[in-house]
């Protein structure tokens, strides 16, 4: 395989809303510091973003707080969150979302030219062509490299810290080194580990971007660093079967959730976000679903309005309305709660990150929805984790004797030889999926990845038992896991297309055995549906601390940490040690 | 729910290649662009957008409900033009004023 060797001051794994923010905030900042973006599709309209979106809902309104966002995040949290994170995120959603419109983005105004609110938290955009302006605004940086369709499996470790990342060409048969000072991660998070709503033709048609695998959960939790409040997942409440969002029907006309009988049933389980979607599928359990955003009766112009929305961000929906002849003032939107998702950026799940976002491990960083501890951060929010990441790194670069540096000349040597190393490690992984002594084709990538979302739906609290499980469940579900883990390795990839599906199904069954252990850890029931404990049906107090994890020898390692924990001691023990 | 691509209308530009978030989207030996993995589909819609020339259209599958209209999009200026095919070949297109931000 040909083999590419790039080295750069920071590697940016992954192109989307963080990663993008970060390079733009050291073009800003430290124009002399090399970037290099490595992005698995094209930074244009990759990640989160690729649709649009329709609202910032992150946003401090006139007459809120920083700390009023935080004391909400916290609460809809259950009190799982970081409050350090939550803060430091929160003082700079507005200044991100004046620079987001400085690059293009439209926002609306009312009538004295401030931006009007939907609610306290929420602004209104149009947003369809959101992902485009930042990807042009990086473009444009002298000092910042995107290399595109290149997917990067696993991180370099070396010298007692992260040196680099090895990845590959989506298409072409050819092997990236990269070698940087310092990394950051901003993959996003994972889908497809759950059997989705619709998992036949359409199994791709969810929430969170299927092509999210949860690479960089996967990488860093290979590399030992500590991981947090997976066993929060996140579950939402859409449109059915196109999974569109329901927030602009629900906050835009002020639709209520109603059941099948027409009763209100929103108020009856509580207004967090887990509690929405519980409530919903209690409603379903009780023989009194389907469930619905009642939008019937709304005015003719609203339902046009509607149809305009969801065209800049979800065009399935008005399409959806289209072809069934009857538009939403003619018809309630059915509603239903998706397949568990992994993703810190609506809930906590990712990297044990300090508050200035460094990992426990030295060298790599983590922004947006990769990053742990710091829900409900939405686009404005992964955009500023990214600024705070990126500045520091470049303290932890410009800082007077920086290990990061590595000047030392033995060391360095040292550094190299193991780099080679591992390099020629993975590598050889690569190697061994294309080469054609590989099994026969009995079992596909494909295959492994249906069985894997089987197994997380009956045994890990999918949809088909209503989000809900218990310890012995999550028993079988960890053995068949780890059974589909050593399947993988025999897989048997024809071109670099097949190799890339081979290692998403790899990383995901890491991430799954991360979330089983989690889910097991916390033996209580503290979200309703986003980890409902039947062995454990109630809330307890015992129990208000985070579950996080380290994985050391193919063991998920669990260890528990007070609220009141930053992330600040971690750092110290791993340098130290 | 996917994407279908008329190879007539194509010209092999690859600006779909390039902005499909999940590298669905191939060309074949005659330089024209397919999309590999039909049901690996988001329904982002991105590359309906960037292609130049509505050779790509959106289309709800049937097990969403889709009863064979397609979906298809260009831009003039600030406005943005959806075009939606029926089965029976009726056309309707919504215009939406990309300046204007959404109300909801």
């Amino acid at each position: 395989m040909e083999r590419e060797r790039i080295v750069t001051d920071v590697l940016i794994i992954g192109g989307g809303t963080a990663g993008c923010y970060a390079a733009l905030t050291i073009a800003k900042e430290s124009p002399g510091t090399k970037v290099v973006i490595a992005e698995k599709a094209n930074i244009i309209r990759s990640g989160c973003l690729a649709a649009g979106v329709n609202a910032l809902n992150a946003y401090i309104t006139p007459g809120q707080t920083a700390q009023d966002y935080v004391d909400y995040a916290k609460r809809d949290a259950a009190g799982i969150a970081r409050e350090d994170l939550l803060l430091s995120m929160a003082e700079g959603v507005n200044r991100v979302t004046e620079h987001l419109e400085q690059l293009g983005l439209v926002i609306l105004k009312d009538e004295y030219g401030a931006y009007a609110a939907r609610g306290k938290r929420n602004i209104k955009i149009n947003g369809e062509n959101i992902k485009p302006l930042l990807a042009e605004a990086v473009k444009k940086q002298k000092n910042v490299t995107v290399i595109n369709h290149v997917n990067i499996t696993d991180y370099l470790l070396a010298d007692g810290g992260i040196a680099g990342a090895v990845g590959f060409h989506v298409d072409e048969r050819k092997a990236y080194v990269f070698l940087a000072d310092a990394v950051l991660c901003a993959t996003g998070g994972a889908a497809g580990l759950y059997r989705p709503n619709n998992p036949g033709f359409s199994r791709h048609k969810m929430w969170y971007p299927p092509f999210n695998t949860g690479a960089g959960y996967a990488m860093g939790i290979r590399a030992g660093a500590e991981m947090t409040t997976f066993e929060m997942r996140f579950i939402a409440l859409r449109c059915k079967d196109t999974i569109a969002p329901t927030g602009t029907i629900a906050q835009g006309v002020g639709a209520r959730q109603i059941n099948a009988k027409g009763e209100v049933y929103e108020t009856k389980y509580g207004i967090t976000t887990s509690e929405r979607v519980y409530g919903t599928a209690a409603e379903n359990l009780a023989g009194r679903g389907p469930c619905y955003l009642h939008t019937e009766g709304i005015s003719e112009s609203q339902s046009e309005d509607l149809l305009k929305a969801y065209l800049n961000m979800a065009p399935s929906q008005t399409l959806k309305w289209i072809e069934s002849g009857r538009l939403p003032h003619e018809q309630d939107v059915e509603i239903e709660g998706t397949e568990p998702y992994i993703v810190g950026g609506h809930t906590a799940s990712g990297y044990w990150v300090d508050t200035d976002r460094r990992t426990t491990l030295p060298g790599l960083y983590a922004a947006g929805d990769v990053a742990g501890g710091c829900p409900q951060k939405y686009v404005t929010g992964a955009l500023v984790e990214g600024e705070l990441a990126a500045q520091a790194i470049l303290a932890d670069l410009g800082a007077a004797g920086s290990p990061l540096r590595r000047a030392d000349e033995k060391r360095r040597r040292l550094r190299e030889e193991r780099i080679a190393t591992e390099t020629e490690r993975y590598l050889g992984e690569y190697e061994a999926h294309l080469s054609s002594g590989g099994s026969p084709a009995m079992f596909t990538a494909e295959q492994l990845e249906e069985a894997m979302q089987k197994v997380m739906d009956n045994y890990a609290g999918g949809i088909s038992t209503h989000y809900r499980y218990n310890e012995r469940q999550l028993h079988i579900a960890d053995d068949k896991i780890l059974m589909l883990q050593k399947m993988t390795e025999k897989l048997h990839a024809d071109d670099m297309d097949e190799l890339l599906h081979v290692y998403e199904l790899k990383e995901r069954l890491l991430v799954c055995r991360v979330v089983i252990a989690h889910l097991a850890a916390r033996k209580e029931t503290r979200w309703h549906a986003f980890a409902e404990n039947t062995d454990y049906p109630g809330q307890s107090d015992e129990w208000l601390k985070y579950v996080n994890s380290v994985y050391r020898d193919g063991k998920v390692k669990i260890r528990f940490r007070e609220l009141t924990d930053t992330g600040k001691q971690e750092r110290a023990e791993v340098y130290g040690g | 729910m996917s994407i279908f691509i008329s190879r007539e209308a194509c010209v092999g530009c690859r600006r779909c290649v390039e902005a499909c978030p999940g590298n669905l989207i191939k060309l074949d030996a005659d330089g024209k662009a397919y999309i590999r993995h039909p049901k690996d589909c988001w329904g982002c819609t991105s590359c309906v957008k960037e292609c130049g020339r509505e050779a790509i259209s959106f289309f709800l599958g049937a097990d969403m409900g889709g009863r064979g209209s397609r979906l298809t999009t260009h831009k003039e200026g600030d406005f943005r033009y959806w075009k939606i095919t029926d089965a029976a070949g009726l056309e309707q297109t919504i215009v939406v004023n990309q300046k204007d931000a959404n109300r909801y």
